[in-house]
């Protein structure tokens, strides 16, 4: 084989002998997939969990909701339980009763961050404070996720005409300043609500809940969706360019399919990031409109309603302004590490 | 470019157009009506007062007649406040709201392009990391926390500083603070990760190679293309400011238009609470779309469209 050495025309078909011999070891070590290959999901979470910020701010996250959904459940004492004698209490202190109680065997639970002038204790008040301020963020982004996302998706598929008329009334609601015509929706509904649901017995479940936070939810449903539909629209016209989209055309589907089983579950990344950086900023609106005493109606509490509550005797007890804002940055915080961290998890080309 | 201002202020028209319809809308969804009173009033008066403010008119002509009235400048009376006019307490308090706001966001500015500019240049260091702490916790404490724990701390415990008011140099320190602490922070994160990308840009070696010296090429290459990010961040800015000074000048007790409207709020002064909001909207549509052409004409690079 090696006795004669010919040059080889770059055109000829002769084949070349040594491509058929047996691999060797190298070669056949080479062929071994040493990983199996990862999926998306796989990818993020490998990504997100190499992230320590992110993953404490996400266990912290889960304490939270623990303390606020979980533990009043079982807390001795209740959010509007008002403990008479116990009034004016300083963190872990007992009043005479309780201690009356104590000297007789009977244990009382402590009040770990004392109690408010009503005698209703301030740790369960500040958990269920946390209880509303995550239901808001959750249930507004929610509600912006789900107007914002499908409209984005329509102005940013169909194109033309239809998304200059769109994205003109985008353009028209992002500019209007949404604090603003919040605090003025708080003022002016209230009544009229409160008037619905009192009249209307199917409607009763929503008093429940109480008229502040629905008219918030009703203002994040009408302002804030705008920046997630901005941005859905932009991932939309990217994708649609692509190719699966021209197959699943010529196979026939609907536009309607297109949207909700193409185009939508590949921008699946950002509408979870942008949710998720939605959270804060929702809870952040609902403790600014309570602290301004338009949010949850008393004895609810929210962590903006007790921080307000904290002013009246801010001179002697600080330490219940101390709390429930010790809280909320802790929720904003640890949201808005969480966001970032998942930002970077899904798409890792947008780190700095 | 004219084009675009043309564009800009068309678009300003029509969102305050839809600000007022909104406005009137909810005025007239809220019970009661303006003629409630503890005496009862026969049906002869109340159609009277009906007709002489023009309630008995139809919703649509009633809504042109608001906004003849609003276009002529005159947003209305107040219900609590008898004999004033709206005009007369929103021009009277705002100017004091103004010169707090502006401060602050001065303040917040200058306070927020150095840090952002020295974390990017000490990057990975302790100067950076301090700085990141701080502007994390910015971003995420509330300005009625920032305000009342700065009340409780400097005010009432160490008699520092003057709690009430605004008469002095020294009055304005703390609502400041509170006002400028949170956009402080987030042009700090915003300046930092832009200049750290304007340093990473080839010119910058560029600038290096040719042997200019430190000084120029931060402030004459850098900072100038860092800076325009910050920019865009001047609206959300002076919308953030206004809705802050509702809270900080009520706690600090300051006589602006911010407190002026929390108090009409409380008191369900519900056409005080429509003219202010009218006008704050206004206001803040405008500077926005002013901001917007500045930053278009600050940045070459921006394709009017």
């Amino acid at each position: 084989m090696s006795e004669i050495k010919l040059k080889k025309n770059p055109l000829s078909l002769q084949l070349n002998a040594e491509d058929f011999l047996p691999a060797s070891e190298e070669e056949k070590r080479e062929r071994i997939v040493m990983r199996e290959s990862t999926t998306y999901w796989k990818d993020a979470l490998q990504r997100f969990s190499k992230n320590k910020v992110a993953m404490v701010s996400f266990f912290v996250i889960i304490l939270i909701m623990l303390c606020a959904f979980i533990v009043p459940v079982f807390y001795p004492y209740q959010y509007d339980q008002q403990v008479r004698g116990s009034e004016d209490l300083r963190p872990m202190q007992y009043s005479e009763m309780e201690l009356q109680k104590i000297s007789k065997g009977e244990s009382v639970f402590p009040h770990i961050f004392g109690t408010d002038k009503f005698g209703r204790d301030m740790a369960v008040r500040t958990m269920i404070g946390a209880r509303i301020s995550l239901l808001v963020g959750l249930v507004a982004s929610a509600l912006v996720l789900l107007i914002g996302s499908i409209y984005g998706a329509v102005s940013g598929y169909f194109g033309g005409k239809v998304d200059l008329v769109m994205m003109r009334i985008v353009d028209i609601i992002y500019s209007v300043p949404d604090m603003l015509i919040i605090i003025l929706l708080q003022v002016t509904m209230k009544e009229p609500l409160n008037r619905l649901f009192s009249s209307n017995p199917a409607l009763a479940g929503f008093q429940q809940i109480g008229v502040g936070l629905i008219s918030i939810f009703i203002t994040f449903s009408l302002l804030y969706w705008v920046g997630m539909a901005r941005i859905v629209r932009g991932q939309i016209m990217m994708l649609k360019e692509q190719e699966f989209v021209t197959a699943a055309k010529a196979l026939g589907a609907s536009n309607r399919r297109i949207i909700a089983e193409h185009l939508l579950p590949n921008c699946i990344g950002t509408l979870i990031v942008t949710t998720t950086l939605q959270i804060p900023s929702a809870i952040f609106t609902e403790a600014f409109l309570s602290f301004l005493n338009l949010g949850v109606a008393a004895p609810m509490a929210s962590l903006g309603s007790l921080a307000n509550d904290a002013l009246d005797g801010i001179t002697s007890y600080a330490y219940r302004l101390v709390v429930p804002s010790v809280a909320i940055s802790l929720i904003i915080l640890s949201f808005n590490l969480f966001g970032d961290g998942l930002r970077d998890a899904f798409d890792p080309k947008l780190k700095k | 470019m004219a084009n675009y201002v043309v564009k800009r202020v068309a678009y300003a028209f029509l969102t305050i157009f839809l600000i007022s319809i909104i406005t009137f809308a909810l005025m007239n969804m809220i019970p009661g009506g303006p003629f409630l009173s503890e005496k009862a009033v026969s049906p002869e008066t109340t159609q009277a007062l009906k007709e002489k403010y023009g309630l008995d008119k139809s919703l649509p002509e009633q809504y042109i007649s608001y906004m003849g009235k609003l276009l002529q400048g005159d947003l209305g009376l107040s219900l609590k406040q008898k004999g004033r006019t709206a005009n007369d307490i929103i021009f009277s308090t705002f100017p004091v709201s103004a010169s707090l706001g502006g401060i602050s966001i001065l303040v917040a500015l200058i306070l927020g392009i150095t840090m952002g500019s020295v974390a990017a240049l000490n990057r990975g260091k302790w100067g950076d990391s301090v700085l990141m702490v701080i502007s994390t916790l910015g971003i995420a404490v509330p300005s009625f926390v920032v305000a009342t724990a700065l009340m409780v701390t400097f005010g009432v415990n160490l008699r520092l500083l003057p709690t009430m008011g605004l008469k002095t140099p020294l009055h304005y320190i703390m609502p400041v603070a509170a006002l400028s602490f949170y956009p402080m922070a987030y042009i700090t994160r915003l300046m930092r990760s832009s200049m750290l990308d304007a340093l990473n840009q080839d010119y910058i070696r560029t600038a290096k190679a040719k042997g200019v010296s430190k000084v120029v090429m931060l402030f004459k290459h850098a900072l100038r293309n860092a800076i325009i990010p910050v920019i865009t961040y001047v609206g959300p800015l002076l919308a953030y400011t206004v809705t802050g000074s509702f809270v900080v000048e009520t706690i600090f007790n300051i006589p602006g238009l911010g407190r002026e409207f929390i108090n009409c709020i409380s008191g369900r002064d519900y056409p005080m609470v429509m003219s202010t909001t009218i006008f704050l909207a206004a206001l803040l549509v405008f500077m926005n779309v002013l901001v917007d052409i500045c930053y278009k004409l600050v940045d070459p690079r921006i394709k009017l469209k």
